[in-house]
């Protein structure tokens, strides 16, 4: 579906760096560039999207040529027919929730893919109003169906859950999931939070100063080695004390802070603001039903 | 009573001048604010010259290039039948080139504070830049449009070194209400002279506190 080999030189506040990049993204597939910042997983979309160009290489997309610096073509955004949702959303300010994804629409199309989607995220209440007067939930579930009313088979998601609080951001991954399965969407997210990217992808890409450092299913790229956990999940390190020859680990999963012993070899390599995962075999976990 | 001429005149003339003048500026401010040219600070500079060079400078160099002794202006009336010194058409050229900097600078800072999110999202979405431009672009910085508008219209309204340059003092033609206030004084016209500068004063006055009361959003609150 997609290949692409990307090489770009690119100028940060700090200071130069390479992009080399090569993707092979299969069709249907969820696909989630992790990395730091900086590591270049923006520029990545980007250059997919047509906003910026590479120096060197070939992005092919179900066998069309959307750029090849030999042969000289570069499609500009216009014509490469995805969805993209930016960072900041990037609503239209002046037009109500409904006027953005109406201008979405191509010139020949159907408006009735406006009131399908405006009925899958939910929002046939806000429709009639501006994108000022909303949360930021709601704004990212606008920028998510105007981003798919020229049904695209791409669709690339920049960091659009960094900014919403976990119950939000937790409603907002099954939306992203649920337009994924129903539009047949190969989709690209650009994300930080590896609780998501478990929950979400099929393949991540691990970027570190502009090359790739690992793929594969999220699961091996995340655990170094393989566990075979019944039990686990992805927390981050708040705290680390000693208490006479052990440690405790204090690990932060999800809104649950959870204490854990750990001997002096498994926190060599351990600091306060770590992802790590927790994992227990060889027990049987107990179920309670928590009345609301 | 006072002669209304100079006074419909300088109506005209603004009106004439800030209307030309938008249809110029919003592709000069476009390119200005996006473009990466190296000629950029060349033109720039050139745009915003009038802000800070004397008109009559600027007069004098105008009247020196029109003036059909010349070449260029020789070309323009064998070729166009144009005679830009002394008409009206020269003054509208000559204010536009004044007032320049008052309708560009403002529609160059608000088009390049638009976050680049907008225009990309919007070429994503298959729109073509002129599309943009006036559908996404221009309606978000109808502040700025309207802040051009006015000053530039204002700054028209009260030119005297320009107009008295390439211009002159023809009744009916050139006389707009600042050289007419200049003849009244000269002719010891005093009340005369007040009456004009009231008018100017006042329109100005009016001119600018609805731009701030709208800008500010002042009126909205009195409205809703």
């Amino acid at each position: 579906m997609i290949k692409a080999t990307i090489h770009k030189t690119l100028r940060s506040a700090a200071g130069k760096m390479t992009l080399a990049i090569e993707l092979d993204v299969k069709k249907g597939q969820f696909v989630t560039l992790y990395g730091p910042s900086g590591a270049g997983k923006t520029s990545t979309l980007r250059i997919i999207a047509g906003l910026l160009s590479p120096d060197k290489g070939s992005i092919m997309v179900n066998d069309s040529i959307w750029f090849d610096k030999e042969r000289k073509i570069n499609r500009i955004p216009q014509q490469r027919k995805i969805g993209y949702v930016f960072q900041d959303y990037a609503l239209f300010p002046h037009m109500t929730v409904r006027k953005n994804l109406e201008f979405a629409l191509d010139k020949k199309q159907d408006k009735a893919i406006v009131d399908e989607l405006i009925s899958i995220v939910e929002l046939e209440e806000l429709q009639d109003r501006k994108p000022e007067t909303l949360s930021g939930g709601q704004q990212q579930r606008v920028a998510l169906a105007r981003a798919l009313v020229q049904k695209p088979e791409v669709l690339l998601l920049d960091e659009p859950l960094s900014a919403l609080d976990i119950r939000m951001r937790s409603k907002l991954q099954d939306y992203i999931l649920k337009v994924h399965e129903k539009y047949h969407l190969t989709t690209i997210l650009v994300s930080h939070d590896i609780g998501e990217i478990i929950k979400m992808s099929d393949v991540v890409y691990k970027l570190q100063d502009g090359g790739v450092e690992k793929v594969g299913k999220p699961m091996t790229v995340f655990a170094s080695n393989q566990l075979s956990g019944k039990f686990q999940f992805v927390g981050e390190v708040i705290d680390i004390t000693k208490e006479d020859v052990i440690y405790i680990v204090t690990v932060l999963i999800g809104q649950n802070v959870v204490k854990v012993v750990a001997q002096e070899q498994e926190i060599v390599n351990l600091a306060i603001g770590d992802k790590v995962i927790v994992a227990s075999k060889a027990f049987n976990p107990v179920l309670q039903k928590i009345e609301v | 009573m006072i002669d209304w001429g100079p006074i419909i005149l300088t109506a005209k003339l603004a009106l004439v001048t800030t209307v030309i003048l938008l249809i110029v500026s919003v592709p000069l401010a476009y390119w200005l604010a996006f473009s990466k040219s190296r000629m950029k600070p060349v033109i720039e500079t050139l745009v915003s010259m009038p802000l800070v060079l004397p008109p009559t400078v600027l007069g004098f160099y105008l009247l020196m290039a029109f003036s059909p002794g010349n070449s260029f202006g020789a070309w323009l009336q064998e070729w166009f039948g144009l005679r830009l010194i002394f008409s009206f058409s020269g003054l509208v050229i000559g204010s536009m080139i004044y007032s320049l900097p008052f309708m560009v600078n403002p529609i160059q800072s608000g088009l390049s504070g638009l976050p680049s999110s907008l225009s990309e999202a919007s070429y994503i979405l298959g729109k073509s830049k002129l599309k943009t431009l006036f559908i996404v672009l221009l309606p978000n910085i109808k502040p700025s449009l309207l802040t051009g508008i006015v000053l530039a219209f204002a700054h028209t309204v009260g030119e005297f070194g320009v107009v008295l340059m390439i211009g002159g003092n023809i009744p009916e033609k050139t006389k707009v209400v600042s050289i007419a206030i200049y003849d009244e004084v000269e002719a010891l016209n005093y009340a005369h002279a007040n009456t004009y500068s009231m008018i100017l004063f006042l329109i100005t006055f009016i001119v600018l506190l609805s731009v701030y009361m709208i800008n500010g959003g002042y009126l909205k609150k009195f409205w809703k």
